[in-house]
């Protein structure tokens, strides 16, 4: 049996080259999707290298959603898993002030995501068979004044997840939502993380592929963050009101 | 932030900068501020510490191609060792040098110019090395071999990373049949049968020995020889040689919390010393060991750089040379066994013949020990400087934390003109680390 293809969007980005490497060490050849593409050589000859496996590069932009059906075409083949790692955290300061600068949060983690995966759901339900692995936050569990519109974009993407995994129980595509809490990326850098809170993107990427072949629907990657969310969306409005968090 | 290397001494405070691509590390080159790059923090003290900024090169960690003809990896500085062992020991090749960790970086090792057990035989690190390139003070990356930039590749390979930012390498690797090693062990009563079993030894690939510091009289220098051969698919019973890459997965150990200062004393590691002594010299026949406890014995214990407590420990690692190294290492051992502060860890070796412009090793022996920083360690300390100068001996710079720099100075004529090429291309201000500025580098 020949090893299934795995598409990463949002290859650039931390998680998404932790996940492409735990993927390619299981042997799948790699399709590595962002933007300016032609950029990310370096990796796709590393990956290659390391785990021996095909691996090429995409040319995708999340915004450009009018594009996202001949993204698909373009590719070489139907991936059989495709995982989302696309997302903008911004300054939460910017987005108050600069609508635009909002938008473009709301977009990059939500509108963008949302579309490229309701693309490939479709292919994949036609196919009747593949995984969507989508990477949304702890951020969108309840919004928080630091980071209220990532937050807001990310609720709408777990949503958008949920429903999605809805509509295809049973037509053999399976939908998972990964719910990092802090990890170590360009994301969070400069940020003070507190260390137990916190994972690298290599640890994350392989609770992923374990989670996505155990065909988990909703996973927190470490126990620790499940327990802390459950609190957080426990406290009565009143309190969380005014909690800083 | 607070830094430290990893014998945790001394800690310094530095601005840490995480560059992700070439164009950001070359804006903080051309920034202005004295700058060094760091790889994984293996260097024992201040190497890889800048007083005013430090450029963490663990986002350059690609390797970026690989021709199984010529055994020829080119890849970034970031790389560690173990990740090129994990990728290509299942395809048949090795380092065909690695220190004893294999958690450094390629640039690390380059900058270092670290030597393993094959020095003997086979030299520094850089034997495998074709070409590095480097960016130097104008931001600009050059790439520097023997034949282009030669002035520039002799110094950077054992110039700790004071000529310039090392961003990619190419290097070979080592053809190998197996993940095993033949190892014979030999015990050597004193320092003189050690000596000898080294010299008996100068064909073999591999040796190393582990010294009982405290041994003292009859038994000074009492030592166990290891002896490692790469072993072949013929070497293998029938069960490993199915699979002879593969080596079982070891068991890890963690040093939990930083041990306290009293567990480690003269009488536990003359205790330990006398028991490892006893159980090597059994266990002499020859036997298969898995390449990574026999090169990274001492990686199983993830931390054990806390086993020397809170205030962290100093190496001390010096060569001498051949027709002093006796005379030298003798002395040496009497001032240890003198000062009764037992190193944990006692390492000798022969060294051969070497190049380059600041690398470490010369032809002779080379004894490395640690201590716990303590006011009598650094005492002693600067006992074995004063030793290893009478003797003609010099000192690596990867492990020292503390020497000063007149001691450098007088034990290395290659100082001077390694601080003048410096001078002269304008990299003096520019890369700049809290060991070069204590050094005077």
């Amino acid at each position: 049996m020949t090893i299934p293809p795995v598409l990463i969007l949002g290859a650039r980005s931390d998680i998404g080259r932790a996940i492409a490497h735990a993927y390619a060490a299981g042997g799948h050849p790699v399709q590595l999707a962002a933007r300016g593409a032609d950029t990310l050589e370096a990796d796709r000859a590393d990956i290659a290298l390391r785990h021996g496996v095909p691996v090429t590069l995409h040319e995708f932009d999340a915004l450009s959603t009018e594009r996202h059906a001949d993204f698909i075409d373009s590719l070489p083949n139907l991936p059989e898993i495709a995982v989302c790692a696309v997302g903008l955290m911004g300054r939460q300061e910017d987005s108050e002030q600069d609508t635009a600068n909002a938008a473009r949060v709301l977009r990059s983690n939500f509108e963008g995501p949302a579309s490229i995966l309701g693309v490939l759901a479709n292919r994949f339900e036609t196919r009747r068979s593949g995984t969507i692995i989508g990477i949304s936050s702890v951020a969108g569990e309840r919004g928080r004044a630091s980071n209220y519109t990532y937050g807001a974009a990310k609720a709408g993407f777990t949503a958008f997840l949920s429903g999605l995994r809805n509509r295809l129980t049973g037509s053999g595509v399976h939908v998972m939502t990964v719910l990092p809490g802090f990890v170590a990326t360009r994301m969070t850098e400069g940020l003070d993380l507190p260390e137990r809170l916190t994972t690298d993107p290599a640890t994350l990427a392989r609770r992923v592929l374990r989670a996505a072949q155990a065909r988990r629907n909703v996973i927190y990657v470490t126990r620790i963050w499940w327990l802390v969310m459950l609190i957080i969306r426990n406290i009565p409005e009143p309190v969380f009101k005014r909690l800083r968090l | 932030m607070k830094l430290s290397g990893w014998g945790r001494y001394p800690v310094l405070e530095t601005r840490l900068h995480r560059p992700r691509s070439v164009e950001a590390l070359r804006a903080l080159v051309l920034s202005g501020t004295g700058l060094i790059a760091r790889g994984n923090g293996r260097a024992y003290g201040d190497s890889a510490i800048g007083t005013a900024a430090t450029v963490a090169m663990g986002q350059f960690d690609r390797m970026l191609a690989f021709d199984a003809e010529t055994g020829q990896l080119i890849a970034e500085a970031g790389v560690l060792l173990g990740d090129i062992i994990t990728a290509f020991l299942p395809r048949g090749w090795f380092p065909m040098v690695t220190p004893g960790t294999k958690f450094v970086t390629l640039g690390g090792a380059i900058a270092a110019d670290v030597h393993g057990k094959n020095h003997h035989k086979e030299g520094s690190f850089r034997t495998c090395v074709d070409w590095i390139e480097l960016m130097g003070p104008d931001g600009e990356v050059r790439r520097c071999s023997r034949q282009a930039n030669p002035v520039l590749f002799d110094h950077a390979l054992g110039g700790m990373g004071l000529t310039g930012i090392i961003l990619r390498a190419a290097i070979r690797l080592r053809p190998v049949g197996t993940g095993w090693i033949r190892q014979l062990t030999i015990p050597a009563a004193n320092l003189a049968q050690a000596m000898e079993a080294f010299e008996e030894a100068r064909n073999t690939t591999y040796s190393v020995a582990w010294i009982d510091c405290l041994a003292t009289g009859a038994a000074r220098g009492r030592s166990l020889v290891m002896l490692g051969e790469h072993a072949t698919p013929a070497d293998l019973p029938p069960a490993k040689a199915e699979a002879p890459f593969h080596v079982p997965p070891r068991r890890k150990f963690s040093v939990p919390l930083d041990f306290p200062l009293f567990a480690l004393n003269r009488f536990t590691v003359a205790a330990f010393n006398a028991l490892y002594y006893h159980a090597g010299a059994r266990k002499s026949a020859a036997r298969l060991v898995d390449w990574d406890g026999y090169f990274y014995p001492l990686d199983a214990v993830n931390g054990w750089n806390r086993i020397y407590g809170r205030k962290g420990f100093a190496q001390f690692q010096c060569v001498l040379p051949l027709d002093s190294s006796q005379a030298g290492l003798t002395a040496l051992l009497d001032a240890i066994a003198a000062a009764k502060s037992g190193s944990f860890l006692a390492v000798l070796k022969r060294f051969g013949t070497q190049e380059g412009a600041l690398s470490f090793p010369m032809e002779g022996y080379t004894l490395a020990l640690d201590f716990p920083v303590n006011g009598r360690s650094l005492a002693l300390l600067d006992r074995l400087d004063s030793i290893t100068l009478d003797h003609g001996g010099r000192f690596y710079l990867a492990k020292d934390a503390r020497m000063s720099a007149a001691t450098l100075r007088a034990s290395d004529g290659r100082v001077g003109e390694f601080h003048a090429l410096r001078d002269a291309d304008g990299l003096s201000d520019r890369f700049r680390s809290a060991q070069s500025e204590r050094l005077g580098l």
